[in-house]
């Protein structure tokens, strides 16, 4: 598993760069991540991304982003917005959580 | 690893997958045909590709609002319909039988939901907040005497073939 390091965060990760280990997660970690990425975390990009630290924990899977508008009731035109073209995954990534596998 | 090591970060292709755009034309109105054209927008869309839909014939169902939440699924003629459990097939002989067409109906429904899936009116949501474009076809419209007040109401516009060929000029294209 590489371990790759992100302003200043030693962290492990898959090939692609998500990262491996819900523990090495933090907040801060959070912001490098989304910086990586080209996004700019405001409260508006903080709220589903807590969502999805939270629904993994209790369901040891990274919800889709059906599971993100009915069960986080966050709209799906603003998670577009916030995270554009690829919502799911860019959400995942920043959460340092698996890509999503649900088809819907 | 070393220090100078670029740092691992998923490629999202953002520039690459703009302008790439799918339609799909939705021909099919049983419940079971209407779902593999609305998955694969969601999926499409989820991944920063343009995504325009055209409800045609039988897809027409799939937007009429007095028929979009009653599609139905029927064993008849499909063989690859098998019972909950194991290989066991439903006897083509049985397939029309009263009674056969709601308990399939409902067995799929159930199943879609088990998975989270939403139903069509609400997938059609999802795909309309995801920047998906409906469009209804001019000649199953007439055909149906149905105007755009009887659509439902995430659909852009009532077009003819032409315009959707226009529309969707060099698209990758899937037929359902």
């Amino acid at each position: 598993m590489p371990v790759t390091t992100i302003d200043g965060h030693e962290i492990h990760v898959d090939d692609e760069g998500f990262m491996t280990v819900y523990d090495e997660w933090d907040e801060t970690v959070g912001k490098s991540l989304a910086a990586a990425i080209g996004v700019e975390m405001t409260d508006e990009h903080w709220g589903p991304i807590r969502f999805l630290r939270q629904d993994f924990k209790s369901e040891s899977v990274t919800p889709t982003l059906r599971r993100v508008s009915t069960v986080g009731g966050f709209d799906t035109k603003k998670l577009f917005e916030l995270f554009p073209k690829k919502p799911a995954k860019k959400m995942a990534y920043i959460a340092g959580l698996p890509k999503p596998h649900g088809c819907v | 690893m070393t220090a100078t090591q670029d740092a691992i970060v998923p490629k999202f292709d953002d520039e690459e997958e703009t302008g790439r755009t799918l339609a799909i034309i939705c021909s099919k109105g049983n419940l079971d045909m209407a779902y593999p054209g609305l998955i694969l927008a969601n999926a499409a869309l989820g991944e920063g590709v343009n995504v325009h839909l055209f409800f045609t014939f039988w897809g027409f169902d799939m937007i009429i609002k007095s028929r979009m939440h009653d599609l139905k699924f029927s064993p008849s003629g499909n063989t690859a319909m098998h019972m909950p459990v194991g290989d066991v097939r439903i006897p083509q002989a049985l397939a029309p039988m009263p009674g056969m067409q709601p308990m399939a109906t409902h067995m799929l429904k159930k199943q879609i939901a088990d998975l989270g899936v939403p139903e069509v009116p609400d997938f059609l949501e999802q795909i309309v907040a995801s920047g998906g474009k409906l469009w209804a076809c001019r000649m199953s419209a007439d055909m149906n005497h149905v105007t755009m007040d009887d659509l439902y109401d995430g659909v852009e516009a009532i077009i003819n073939a032409s315009d959707f060929i226009e529309l969707t000029a060099g698209a990758q294209l899937l037929f359902i």
